[in-house]
């Protein structure tokens, strides 16, 4: 036994090597199938809706006029929409992100209620001037404007 | 004037990379001592002095807001305080690229200047293929991000920094992770110098290991530097994100991690040659995938300034031809580098090679879940992966890990028997089983991070075990850097499971006056005031905080408006005690006049990051006693020369 193997020992050790990363990269696959969070703007998320509970991003722009503030002075409630007619209502608690203001783009990460409220557990917004949310590219050409007169503000 | 001069020195230093290549290469295909062999060398050192001066200029007109050069112009701003327009010089996409270069051309011409013990044409091909790696990225930089371009009529005003790079944490941060990247790149010279001429020896890996030691000591401390800086000025109390630009900085460490390890059981043991190599490879290719990730515009974070197409082809070109090009290499030259020495499973190699196994494998993980999005992405899926991937998933392999880790240094080289550590196995083992089942009894935590501060406990000991029953002033300092770095991640893992198990949380809104509780503190909200400061305004809560009725800390988070780009941020309070830390945020006020107040108490949070620091202390004592035993020995080296010189004098 242990002849062969010191015999061997290079390609055993080769061989366990691969045996390893390829393992890691099978169990990467299956997991990556079944916990990576996809993405939704609201008229996907209205014509196709998540299943109740699953951890999904839904991006979009917060609606001018629909941001309010509940009673206990922490939850926010607003709609986001996409293209014109289409718009979920989010409620979310908790300090709302820099930047965080109606006609704004946001990712919105939660999950979907039963009644059709998207409650989000964190808020990601734009960060500074030349950060557009990667999800948010290929929204309708008003709102691209809009964006781009959100990014460059201070620009003369 | 200034702009233009140190453009030609940048170009320069480019013709010079292209000569040190060439001469390189042709030195060492003639296998002899040729006139350009000795062009190599001063090549390598003219071009250090000469990237360093560019980039030197290049601070110059962002000190002074030369309003003229394009780069000032877009990311700087005349009423910045001074240090955070010396900053501001690296914290844009050419300014950063620009100190790549500087970074890798200062440790080219170090290794030009005293690296003398692998043969000369080994060093030949090593800094040959340093001359690839450098003439790309100069390309890169004069083609695609020139720092210099001026502005066809000056601008009036500059358009800031983004509010959250001023910080001073940004003085520091890019620094440190590319002198990690670039110590990985002249690890990677030294593993196509050993192929290129077959010279994969001890020797090799002792040149080389210096570097790896040094990368890996910077990245440690860039990604607990990164980590804190996260923690504190993002304001949502997390300390690591899983954000593709993290793991950017993650993915080389693990490499640079495995590498460090094989390096050492090459260096001391000649085996583990092929996978040395592989790992060396694999290192620079991860800080490369690193750059690309961050520096092409294909996510969009805080770190990618800019996004422009054209760039992200330019990397990726250059990562696939470098990374390609070694991996042929590789495959053509493997068959060629002899099996090393041979070890039993059960010896300080067989752990290794284990530990080796699995921070490839995490690497795998790691890798695939960033990347996973951006392949969904080209068939038009969008997705995002978090926590519930990588924590699971990487746990699966980090367990075993770190059970190796606890008691592997105590194995002997070459062979070794398991009873003979049967005492300290026991030992460890029944500390984490005692940590479990006590933890578990009084309170219910989740189990990842219940194994967390078993394995946390249990590698702690285990690391401190070598130095049982020997004589602390005799252990060698190389010694102490692995029980102190092995000590680090066991006080950083045991600071991540407790943040995870008893961190409290409370979210509310407060009058002023009023008091809210968050685990055993008590904060009163005394009052909100506007505060001003260079380039910004803020609205301030001041709350004193007590802790279990104790004399109260007054706290004081801010949210920042800037105005030079216009930007909000959240600046948090901390109150730090021995057992942990209470962490403050200040948000909007909500219309019925409260404000609203975010805090948390995190026990033992500090500890992640005096982990990682204590890590990177390891890392450091390590490198010094590597350097000081390799200086003892060229004196020895050089007093024998002379005294047989005086021998032969005498003779």
């Amino acid at each position: 036994m242990s002849a062969m193997k010191a015999k061997h020992q290079r390609l055993v050790l080769v061989v366990l090597a691969l045996v390893a990363i390829v393992g890691a990269g099978l169990l990467a696959t299956y997991a990556l199938r079944n916990q990576a969070s996809y993405f939704y703007l609201p008229e996907q998320m209205l014509a196709d809706p998540p299943a109740v509970g699953q951890a999904v991003r839904l991006g979009g722009m917060v609606e001018p006029g629909s941001l309010k503030t509940d009673a206990d002075g922490v939850t926010l409630r607003f709609n986001v929409t996409g293209n014109e007619d289409s718009r979920v209502p989010v409620r979310f608690s908790g300090i709302a992100p820099d930047l965080f203001v109606e006609g704004s783009g946001v990712v919105a990460e939660g999950r979907l209620e039963a009644d059709g409220t998207f409650v989000a557990d964190n808020l990601l917004a734009k960060h500074d001037e030349n950060y557009v949310p990667k999800e948010l590219e290929g929204m309708s050409q008003q709102q691209a404007a809009r964006m781009a007169e959100d990014t460059t503000v201070g620009l003369e | 004037m200034i702009a233009e001069f140190g453009l030609a020195a940048l170009w320069l230093a480019a013709a010079l990379a292209a000569l040190q290549m060439v001469a390189g290469f042709l030195s060492v295909r003639a296998g002899e001592e040729t006139e350009l062999a000795g062009l190599i060398r001063p090549a390598a050192v003219v071009q250090g002095v000469l990237v360093s001066l560019a980039f030197a200029m290049l601070i110059w007109l962002f000190a002074v807001t030369d309003l003229s050069v394009k780069l000032v112009a877009a990311n700087s701003h005349s009423m910045k305080p001074l240090v955070f327009k010396i900053a501001g010089a690296w914290g844009n996409h050419e300014g950063s690229m620009l100190l790549w270069v500087t970074v890798m051309a200062l440790a080219g011409a170090l290794i030009a200047l005293v690296e003398r013990r692998l043969p000369e044409r080994t060093m030949q091909a090593t800094l040959a293929a340093q001359g690839v790696v450098s003439l790309g990225f100069y390309a890169f930089l004069l083609f695609s991000s020139n720092p210099f371009e001026r502005l066809p009529t000056p601008a009036a005003e500059g358009m800031g920094l983004n509010p959250l790079l001023q910080d001073l944490g940004l003085a520091f941060h890019p620094p440190t992770l590319y002198l990690g990247y670039v110590g990985l790149s002249v690890a990677f010279s030294f593993a196509v110098g050993a192929l290129l001429t077959r010279q994969v020896t001890p020797e090799f890996s002792r040149a080389m290991r210096p570097w790896v030691l040094g990368a890996w000591i910077f990245l440690t401390i860039g990604i607990t530097a990164g980590s804190y800086w996260a923690y504190y000025e993002l304001g949502w109390g997390g300390w690591w994100f899983w954000d593709p630009v993290e793991n950017a900085s993650l993915m080389p460490w693990l490499a640079a991690t495995a590498l460090l390890h094989s390096a050492s059981v090459l260096a001391s043991r000649d085996a583990l040659r092929v996978w040395t190599i592989m790992l060396g490879v694999v290192a620079f290719s991860m800080s490369m995938v690193g750059t690309f990730l961050v520096r092409s515009g294909i996510l969009t974070s805080v770190h990618a300034f800019a996004v422009d197409p054209e760039r992200g082809s330019f990397i990726l070109a250059l990562l696939a031809i470098y990374i390609g090009g070694a991996l042929l290499l590789f495959a053509l030259r493997a068959s060629t580098i002899n099996e090393g020495e041979r070890f039993a499973v059960a010896s300080r190699e067989g752990a290794l090679v284990f530990n080796n196994v699995m921070l490839s494998a995490i690497l795998a993980i790691v890798l695939l879940g960033t990347l996973y999005p951006l392949v969904t992405e080209a068939f038009d899926v969008r997705v995002s992966v978090g926590p519930p991937y990588f924590n699971p998933v990487g746990a699966i392999f980090t367990v075993p890990m770190l059970v190796v880790m606890a008691i592997g240094p105590l194995l002997r080289w070459r062979q070794d028997r398991l009873d003979r550590i049967r005492n300290e196995t026991a030992l460890v083992a029944a500390l984490v089983l005692a940590v479990i089942v006590l933890v578990s009894l009084i309170a219910q935590v989740s189990i990842l991070p219940l194994l967390g501060l078993a394995l946390g406990i249990g590698v702690g000991v285990g690391s401190l075990l070598p130095l049982w029953g020997r004589k602390l002033t005799r252990v060698p300092l190389a010694t102490w850097g692995m029980v102190v770095a092995h000590f680090g991640i066991a006080v950083a893992l045991i600071g991540m499971a407790s943040e995870s198990a008893f961190s409290k949380e409370r979210l509310a809104a407060v009058e002023v006056g009023q008091s809210t509780t968050v685990g055993p503190w008590t904060v009163t909200l005394v009052g909100v005031e506007p505060v001003a400061g260079p380039n910004w305004t803020a609205i301030e809560g001041r709350m004193a905080a007590s802790y279990a009725g104790g004399e109260p800390t007054v706290v004081d988070p801010q949210a920042r408006s800037f105005w030079a780009p216009p930007q909000q941020t959240t600046e948090s309070a901390l109150v730090t005690r021995w057992n942990g830390q209470l962490y403050a945020v200040i948000g909007d006020r909500a219309p019925d006049g409260r404000w609203q107040l975010r805090l948390w108490w995190k026990p033992f949070v500090p500890l992640i990051w005096l982990g990682g620091l204590l890590v990177a202390l390891g890392g450091m004592l390590a490198l010094i006693g590597r350097v000081m035993a390799d200086l003892k020995r060229r004196e020895v080296v050089h007093r024998m020369a002379s005294r047989r010189a005086e021998q032969e004098q005498l003779a």
